[in-house]
């Protein structure tokens, strides 16, 4: 039986053997095969297939989508697409660029603003790309050129759709712009796997809408099959599948509405975020000064970047959601909320205000606005007239981290996730917070300044906006959003977004957010810090305003306004809704150097107001300039 | 110390098998950064952290005895057997194709681990009844192959699924089946075609007609063809140079860092470089047969054999369907191609002929 066995193994091993050699074989005569293959690709057939890779005789091209367009809420169109012809040069097929459009020159203008964009173009792009040196061309312009154009190998003239921004600077921080794909963004593409669609696509959404919505906007890529000669020219189509047009958007923003907001600030740099507290639609999202987004679609010119990027006013920085201010006295209605809230304060209670409050044990005297005191300060008065000294007892009895809380339920210290790119967070300071940021201990005084809305305490118009709105929409928290609707490009149907309030989450109890909306109606009431702007309106406003020091005063210090220069004025804001028992829009209103928030944030707020609520648009009364505000009349 | 460490790190590793591997994969990092345009540097990164783990993994299986993987081989085809039930159950659709399976936190590709398991566990199964086999072991081992390669085929994978049948009929090809069956079974899958054909999924069907006339469908599925015929043939002898090809970086070629990566590699290397690569697996190969042919069990031999002969079959249908002479399944060139999967099941399998080439002293002994 073993013997069998091993004969049996023996055998195997020689079945084995055979079969492993007849692979073998086989293996050889395969690779044969792939020998003769690429001999025969690769030298018999060399000549015919270089032939073909040198021409690619037939080359597919993209067919670039139409962009979608964006509108305001009532249809107005904020960006749209012109079509016009622009010359392009391949500098990969042109022996020496600089004299060939020295040359071109004289054929048709070539402007020296156009030669510096094309070298900074040049310098940004890869060789063999097509890069526009002249872009809107008249009719006249391209019948001359193309007389002459068997001069100007590498040249081409194409029609092409542009982006334009009719409305120029207004909205163009929410709006955004788009410019030239650079090397992060093909990353970018390349990543989310989008390298085919954008195939032909020389321009992406940078910022604002154009960024965020660029997938709705941009639309798929067609393709077209052509036959083309030796020198790149498309002869003839042979195939054609049609690209599909980007979606329109229709933006929450109105335009009217914006204009007014935008004009209303003047001569004076800030920010405006109006919402509509029901279903956190963003009606006007203002940063001053604005720029044109229509000089950044064909690459910005070195002059205009340079003028835009290093102006002292910084026309690029989107305030709005950018600008992080301490929120002055802003912040007291969300004090008083707080205190009402985690039972500190009554509504009964009464400080006597001697102008100033002191910490036991401390010599430091955290002073009010007004030197002399306020006198007998409940809570009600304490907002309406915004007596600070009750707001430094009121937090140090809150404690610091009581207030982080209650701040955070009200969206501080956190981005509100509005669907534009570039928001920043604030700070709603906590204990914890200092220890991780500054390694050191949270001291009773830090709580009192925070009381004021000072201190360590940051926010961005955007979330004082928020803030509001949720204040004017009884505690339920509103997410601000630009987007309203999409419109399909195919069936032409427009699909509104689905509100995203919330319907549960009430931060606040009704009876301690009515005495605080109440006390917030007296503000623009006679006596109150914004009375003077509400004079005549027939709707009740409630608002409050508030001051942030841009400049840290030291003790016994008097804030003399006249010996700071203008940059070191402080920043007015204002916070407001209206109608008071019905609101229907809520903003914030930043104005930098406009010292207080009565003077010149209370006049912008009512023009935009009055035009919401009414229709009535606003007769131009100049804002007091900042060296005609009384220092007296502070907060 | 340090020659310890060379000790230890070298114990196992078959030498010129090793050498011949290296070169191979040089080649593959130097085509792999000309294959990714302007991503060339991220890519070889990335392919750097594939082939350490892939170079990891052979080094693992060298270590494993032949005896250890033959306990292991019944088991992983089970489990592999499992997932892929998993799979055509709760699988992730992509693309069309339910080949994916969510565990957690990764995903995985069950069919992967099916490359490896098929034959160990074919080779197992022939150890097992390797005195005297019988017509009943043989249909046996058809059922083990049939069941993954039809869930696979059914994903719809079919490439994957062709790649497993070579693996797993090359085991039972090696065992001895008789050639009398080879021959009837040839008919009758020559009979079958036509119903095969009306089994098939559109765009299956369309790659073969597209092989046979690839003018037919220029812009779609003939497109890949005509351009890397074109990229191999225009790279002439001598080739266009690295980094100078020109239907590879103008973006003519697609999927040219993956599955279409040997015409980048024929436009820039020439013949005279696809000539050194067909050299090259030719070392591979025919050192896996020795290997296969002095091993000393039935399942170290039967292991041995049908993965060189697998590594062969990669090898020739893909230089087969990037030439234009095989339909275009999706198959990457070992060891060259971008990606990490494929790299690190080919590189597995060379740990395991290691394993075999060096464990035999100790079993015969």
């Amino acid at each position: 039986m073993a013997g069998f066995a091993m004969r049996d193994q023996q055998r195997e091993l020689v079945v084995f053997r055979n079969r492993l050699m007849l692979a073998g074989f086989a293996i050889l005569i395969a690779f044969a095969m792939l020998l003769g293959r690429f001999a025969w690709l690769q030298v018999v057939q060399r000549e015919y297939y270089h032939t073909l890779a040198e021409a690619n005789r037939i080359s597919v091209v993209p067919v670039v989508p139409n962009r979608g367009l964006i509108l305001d809420r009532t249809g107005k169109v904020l960006a749209a697409n012109y079509s016009a012809y622009t010359l392009e040069i391949t500098p990969s097929k042109v022996p020496n660029v600089e004299r060939a459009i020295e040359e071109l020159a004289r054929v048709i203008e070539v402007s020296p603003r156009d030669r510096r964009r094309f070298k900074k173009l040049q310098e940004e792009s890869k060789n063999f790309e097509s890069l526009p040196i002249r872009t809107r061309l008249t009719e006249e312009e391209v019948a001359r050129f193309a007389v002459n154009r068997f001069r100007f190998p590498g040249f081409e003239i194409k029609a092409r759709l542009f982006r334009s921004y009719p409305q120029g600077e207004v909205a163009s921080h929410a709006i955004g712009y788009i410019g030239r794909i650079n090397d992060a963004d093909v990353k970018r593409i390349d990543e989310a796997g989008l390298t085919t669609n954008y195939k032909g696509t020389d321009h992406i959404g940078k910022l604002g809408i154009e960024g965020a919505y660029e997938k709705e906007l941009h639309g798929l890529t067609g393709t077209e099959q052509v036959e083309i000669d030796a020198g790149g020219r498309a002869i003839r189509s042979l195939a054609r599948t049609e690209p599909i047009s980007g979606n329109n958007l229709m933006v929450t923003l109105d335009l009217d509405l914006q204009k007014i907001a935008e004009d209303a600030f003047q001569d004076y740099k800030g920010a405006l975020v109006a919402i509509d507290p029901k279903n956190g639609e963003v009606l006007a999202l203002v940063s001053r000064p604005g720029f044109d987004p229509n000089l950044f679609v064909d690459g910005i010119d070195p002059q205009n970047w340079d003028a835009l990027n290093n102006s002292p006013d910084k026309p690029l920085n989107n305030r709005a959601l950018r600008g992080q201010y301490p929120p002055g006295s802003t912040i007291k209605p969300f004090m008083a909320l707080a205190a009402l809230e985690f039972r500190k304060r009554s509504p009964e209670f009464t400080i006597s205000d001697p102008g100033y409050f002191t910490l036991a044990g401390v010599n430091h005297r955290y002073r009010d606005w007004k030197k002399e005191g306020h006198g007998l300060v409940n809570l009600h008065k304490s907002i309406v007239i915004s007596c600070d000294t009750y707001y430094y007892g009121l937090a140090n009895d809150l404690g610091i981290d009581a207030i982080h809380t209650f701040l955070t339920r009200f969206g501080f210290g956190a981005p509100t996730g509005i669907d534009i790119d570039g928001e920043l967070p604030g700070l709603a300071p906590s204990q914890e917070w200092k220890q991780r940021r500054f390694r050191q201990k949270w001291y009773a005084g830090d709580t009192v300044s925070v009381g004021i809305g000072q201190g360590y305490m940051l926010s961005t118009p955007l979330q004082l906006a928020a803030a509001t709105a949720t204040l004017a929409n009884n505690g339920v928290p509103v997410h601000p959003r630009l987007l309203k609707a999409v419109q399909d490009s195919k069936t032409q149907e427009m699909r509104e977004l689905e509100p995203s309030v919330e319907k549960d989450a009430v931060a606040v109890k009704p009876e301690n957010l009515a005495l605080v909306r109440a006390a917030m109606v007296d503000v623009t009431r006679p006596g109150g810090t914004a009375s003077q702007a509400y004079a005549g309106a027939t709707y009740a406003v409630a608002a409050k305003t508030g001051t942030a020091q841009v400049v840290g005063m030291k003790q016994n210090e008097k804030y003399d306004e006249k010996r700071l220069k203008q940059e070191h004025w402080d920043h007015a804001l204002l916070i407001a809704f209206a109608p008071a028992d019905d609101p229907k829009i809520a903003l914030a209103i930043l104005v930098e150097n406009g010292k207080h928030g009565g003077s010149t944030a209370g006049p912008i707020a009512r023009e935009v107001f009055d035009y919401y609520l009414t229709g009535r648009k606003p007769v131009r009364k100049d804002l007091p300039k900042p060296d005609q505000i009384p220092d007296e009349e502070h907060d | 110390m340090i020659s310890r460490l060379f000790d230890l790190l070298a114990r196992r590793i078959d030498g010129p098998l090793m050498a011949a591997l290296a070169l191979t994969l040089a080649l593959g990092v130097t085509v792999v950064y000309s294959a990714s345009g302007g991503l060339g540097a991220d890519r070889v990164m990335g392919q750097g952290r594939n082939l350490a783990l892939a170079v990891f993994a052979l080094w693992l299986f060298a270590q494993v005895h032949p005896q250890l993987l033959m306990r292991l081989a019944l088991p992983a085809y089970l489990a592999g057997l499992a997932l892929l039930v998993a799979v055509a159950l709760f699988g992730e659709i992509r693309n069309g194709a339910r080949r994916w399976l969510h565990l957690g936190m990764a995903t995985i590709q069950p069919s992967e681990i099916m490359k490896i398991a098929v034959p160990l566990v074919l080779a197992w199964w022939f150890h097992r009844r390797e005195e005297g086999l019988r017509l009943l072991d043989f249909v046996i081992a058809a059922v083990i192959l049939v069941l993954p390669v039809g869930l696979i085929v059914r994903q719809p994978d079919l490439g994957t699924a062709l790649l497993i049948f070579a693996s797993g009929f090359f085991v039972i090809f090696l065992a001895g089946l008789s050639w009398k069956v080879i021959g009837s079974m040839t008919v009758a899958g020559l009979a079958s075609l036509p119903f095969l054909w009306s089994m098939m999924h559109d765009y299956q069907r369309q790659r073969i007609l597209t092989l046979l006339d690839p003018m037919q469908d220029p812009l779609g599925a003939g497109y890949h063809i005509i351009q890397s015929t074109i990229a191999i043939g225009s790279g002439g002898i001598l080739g266009k140079g690295w980094l100078n090809g020109t239907q590879a970086q103008l973006d003519f070629v697609p999927e040219r860092s993956t599955d279409f990566i040997l015409a980048v590699f024929g436009e820039e290397f020439g013949l005279v470089g696809n000539v050194i690569l067909l050299v090259l697996y030719l070392l591979i190969i025919g050192r896996g047969l020795m290997i296969a042919a002095n091993a000393s069990t039935v399942f170290a031999r039967l292991t041995a054999g049908a993965i060189t002969l697998t590594f062969f079959t990669y090898a020739f249908v893909n230089m087969g369907m990037v030439s234009g002479i095989l339909p275009v399944v999706g198959v990457p060139l070992p060891m060259i191609s971008y990606g990490g999967t494929a790299l690190l099941s080919i590189l597995a399998g060379m740990g395991i002929l290691m394993s075999i080439s060096t464990h035999k002293q100790l079993v015969s002994s």
